[in-house]
């Protein structure tokens, strides 16, 4: 292993007492692991609940054991009520998007490995560090609290369009309590996220080793980096939004609400609102939401693809100008999600071309990726099958967005199975295997022991068949026009398709089964599994130069120096097949 | 391994692409005189996207078989990419994708950059939770005011009650046919009925939250927001009887939120107006 190039200047020794250890931690690998543990209960909580709700809509009649106990109102006998799905619902939806998708891979991942492979000590400010992730805790708090009041979590649908979720109790069950709750929740989420923001962008500007030029930086970086920036300007608004929608429920104010309004038979004393400004609003937030929940898992899969392939990663320049270019573009198509709301014809023509360009830098990622694969000699552990998944998920999503970004083709495909499938594929499935390929990549650095292969390989093959099980056939019900956020299907042109529900149910079942292995795997390994070295896959970047686990400040007080760029595999004439970031040795033909 | 992965990736694109091919699953019929430029653009993506699809997919799988560590000793080859590749995929990614847009402009410009023509027919769509309603205007061709709600007056900052809504005589839209003379005619139904092949316009509205009027056949779909009056026009051109689904989430009965849509012979057409106009 390459000397590291620097002197000692001085240690910085761990917390001896648990509390300052492990739970008011100010180290971001600790950190890192909180919000990852954070983010593995919320997935398992979400896929619970996806669970119920393909239940429901394929046997509405089922009885479901201690379900009574949770919410003896939404699911008498244990039987989910259509409310209760629309509950299940809303819930699925904020945990998947907020607490899972935007916590593991930038909160996790991102804060255990940023400062890592910059060569830094920690955070930038790791008090703010520790403040996010207790800040996003009680967010999450705020929303689990909703399953135990009385009428049960809000049925608004995890994008809370007023004025269903702005007018209260009249509006339908756990549009109360449940649905105040869920503003107040995702409002202390956004200021969570924002802190994380601030951190990683001054963390990613300030702390470089010496030599680590931006275009040094591993693509995971420059993925954090830019999730960062998408997720400082995007909550920002998401927040003023969520504080709007606050007053209008409880102050009296009417940003949201126009006049004249009969809810149930009850007049709403509210007047001169807009409902499709918070549409506005949020989807302006909603849009780099998306990209803030799949761009660490692009970082990650460019990544492995080019340490697993042993090659170096094709196009770096054309991956970080993809990534920007999809940063300052996500920004421009919010309107692609109101085609048919009512908003001016115009503009959506203007989204639509926006959309379109969007897809390009996205387009080129995929050929980068393939172009990484093309003379490579792959090694196939689970990281690298998972970041393959990744791609092939990546492609099917994104293909269906070329239908969706065409106003005249949304009229018939939005809010019907076709979305769902649409946004399941590329920001659900493709992110998720964003996360199960950093967990298989990394947890040896994090833990000092490697996750079981064999399992690792099972969990891969059910998942990827599995979720292309469950999702391709919600593109064919998307063409049959069957609408989403259905919780039954009485109609009759449904009714022929119910046996595609029944297939994609137990697609489902099988799928969320095969996730305790993956759970398993974790805890087995982490007691169980082989120990690991310091760079157990022959990789190049910075963490893989310290201890597994490392030492509580990194580098021992060293600091690194860095020579390369982050993949330099088979250098001809190199001594490995691989040259270390900080490793002195010349390189031919080194960029 | 490398054969495995490679094998299960063209399997599941040649299984994922036979249903779209086979037409297993797909549209309804088309009613709708727009409906058929909007099926030949999506045929058109289909076909662009499928070959992409295919394409991509595929070349995963081979390079994933063919370029497997095969323990040989050969090295992987020292590249940093092509920027003519680079280039090259940008321009067709840009050409193919902007392209595909901007073919599609005229069919939402027929649909929305051009009005109702002035002879068009008109009805109102009323949604509430969980129920549709129609009006016709009448003779006079006029709708009356509504009476829904408390209505705000900007004088004394109070509310002041306007509300006539009363579901048990069947008043659904709070009509004063007392008092509003343009009100008198009006015919307000649960099924919304329209002439073959005459153009009709049809202006949404809601009477609590957002919905959104979804009839598959008419390839016709727009929300209905609560303080907004949408407009949107067609022109059916088959007779029969379809069903309108609600296509935005309304609250707890969303999924029942539904209604039908009869496309009726003119005669037939004027015969179930006249039976409506007299059960009001
Ligand atoms: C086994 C995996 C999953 C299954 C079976 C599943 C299933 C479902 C179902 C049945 C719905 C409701 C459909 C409807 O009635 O409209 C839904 C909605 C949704 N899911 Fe998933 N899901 C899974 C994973 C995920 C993941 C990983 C994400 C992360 C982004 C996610 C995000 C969402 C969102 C945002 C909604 C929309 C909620 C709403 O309409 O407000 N799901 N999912
Ligand atoms: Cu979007
Ligand atoms: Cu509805």
């Amino acid at each position: 292993m390459a000397e590291m190039q620097a002197e000692i200047v001085h240690r910085h020794e761990a917390p001896k007492a648990f509390i300052w250890k492990y739970i008011f931690s100010l180290d971001h690998k600790v950190i890192g692991i909180q919000y990852y543990l954070l983010a593995l209960f919320s997935v398992f909580v979400g896929l619970t609940l996806s669970i119920l709700m393909r239940i429901h809509l394929v046997w509405p009649q089922a009885s479901i054991p201690l379900l009574d106990k949770v919410s003896p109102l939404g699911a008498p006998g244990g039987v989910i009520s259509p409310e209760y799905y629309l509950s299940l619902l809303t819930l699925h939806g904020t945990i998947m998007v907020f607490f899972v998708l935007t916590t593991a891979p930038q909160g996790g991942f991102g804060n255990y490995f940023l400062p890592l492979q910059i060569g830094a000590e920690d955070m930038a400010f790791p008090r703010l560090n520790m403040l996010s992730f207790w800040t996003t805790f009680a967010g999450l708090a705020v929303l689990m609290a909703t399953f135990f009041i009385h009428d049960g979590p809000p049925i608004g649908g995890w994008t809370s369009y007023p004025p269903l979720s702005a007018v209260g109790g009249a509006a339908g069950p756990g549009m109360a309590v449940g649905e105040t709750l869920w503003v107040v929740s995702i409002a202390i989420f956004c200021v969570a996220s924002m802190l994380g923001a601030i951190n990683f962008i001054a963390t990613t500007l300030d702390l470089r080793a010496r030599g680590l030029s931006l275009m040094k930086l591993p693509l995971t970086c420059w993925a954090w980096f830019l999730t960062a920036i998408l997720g400082l300007l995007s909550f920002a608004v998401l927040l003023a939004a969520g504080v709007l929608l606050l007053l209008d429920r409880t102050g009296g104010t009417s940003f949201f609400i126009p006049g004249g309004l009969l809810v149930s038979d009850k007049p709403i004393l509210h007047s001169g609102g807009s409902p499709l400004l918070w549409q506005h609003l949020f989807w302006f937030f909603g849009h780099p939401e998306v990209y803030i929940a799949i761009l660490p898992g692009m970082g990650v899969t460019s990544h492995v693809l080019s340490t697993f392939a042993r090659k170096p990663i094709f196009g770096y320049r054309a991956m970080v100008y993809a990534m920007s270019a999809i940063g300052v573009l996500g920004f421009c198509v919010w309107g692609h999600h109101m085609f048919v709301s009512g908003m001016s014809p115009y503009s959506a023509f203007a989204f639509s071309v926006l959309t379109m360009a969007i897809a390009i830098p996205s387009a080129i990622k995929t050929f980068n990726w393939i172009g990484t694969l093309l003379g490579a000699k792959i090694r196939f552990s689970t990281p690298m099958l998972f970041s393959i998944g990744f791609v092939s998920l990546f492609v099917t999503g994104g293909l269906s967005g070329i239908f969706l970004g065409q106003p005249p083709l949304d009229i018939y495909f939005h809010d019907t199975y076709f979305v769902l499938a649409h946004f399941h594929m590329i920001m659900g499935v493709a992110s998720i295997f964003g996360i199960f390929t950093a967990t298989y990549f990394w947890f040896p650095k994090m833990f000092g022991r490697m996750m079981n292969e064999t399992l690792g390989k099972i969990h891969f093959w059910i998942t990827f068949v599995g979720v292309y099980a469950i999702f391709m056939p919600m593109h064919y019900l998307g063409l049959e026009g069957n609408p989403r956020r259905y919780a039954e299907f009485i109609d009759n042109f449904l009714l022929p398709l119910m046996s595609v529900h029944r297939f994609i149910s137990i697609a489902a079942f099988i799928t969320g089964a095969a996730q305790l292995i993956f759970l398993f795997n974790l805890i087995w390994s982490l007691f169980k599994g082989k120990k690991a070295t310091e760079n157990p896959w022959e990789a190049t970047t910075l963490e893989w130069t310290v201890p597994s686990p490392p030492p509580f400040d990194n580098f021992a007080g060293k600091h690194p120096v860095i020579y390369h760029g982050a993949y330099e595999f088979s250098v001809p004439g190199a001594e490995k097949d691989y040259i270390m970031q900080n490793s002195p040795e010349e390189v031919a033909a080194d960029h | 391994m490398a054969l495995a992965v490679a094998l299960v990736v063209v399997i599941i694109t040649l299984l994922s692409g036979y249903f779209f091919w086979a037409h297993t699953w797909w549209f309804p019929i088309d009613i709708s005189k727009h409906g058929g430029a909007i099926d030949r653009q999506f045929t058109l993506t289909l076909i662009i996207t499928g070959i992409i699809f295919v394409l991509a997919q595929l070349a995963l799988a081979y390079a994933v078989w063919r370029y497997r560590d095969r323990g040989d000793g050969r090295k992987a080859r020292y590249s940093h990419g092509n920027n003519k590749l680079e280039a090259t995929w940008t321009i067709a990614a840009t050409v193919l994708f902007i392209g595909l847009t901007l073919m599609g402009y005229h069919i939402w410009a027929g649909i929305h950059f051009v009005g109702a023509a002035p002879g068009a027919m008109r009805v109102e769509v009323w949604g509430q939770q969980f129920a549709w309603y129609f009006r016709y205007p009448g003779p006079d061709g006029q709708f009356g005011p509504v009476h829904i709600g408390d209505k705000y007056d900007p004088a004394t900052g109070k509310y002041i009650d306007d509300n006539k809504v009363d579901d048990a005589t069947g008043n659904y839209l709070g009509l004063d046919r007392d008092h509003d003379a343009a009100s008198k005619d009006d015919i307000v139904t649960a099924t919304l009925a329209v002439p073959v092949n005459q153009q009709v316009e049809l202006i949404l509205r809601s009477k609590d939250v957002t919905h959104s009027f979804f009839v598959r056949e008419l390839r016709l779909k727009q929300d209905l927001v609560p303080g907004m009056e949408i407009p949107i026009h067609f022109t059916a051109t088959k007779t029969g009887r379809f069903e309108i689904a609600c296509a935005e989430l309304c609250g707890l009965g969303h999924y029942k939120m539904r209604a039908f849509f009869e496309v009726m012979t003119e005669p037939d057409y004027q015969k179930w107006l006249q039976n409506m106009a007299a059960a009001q």
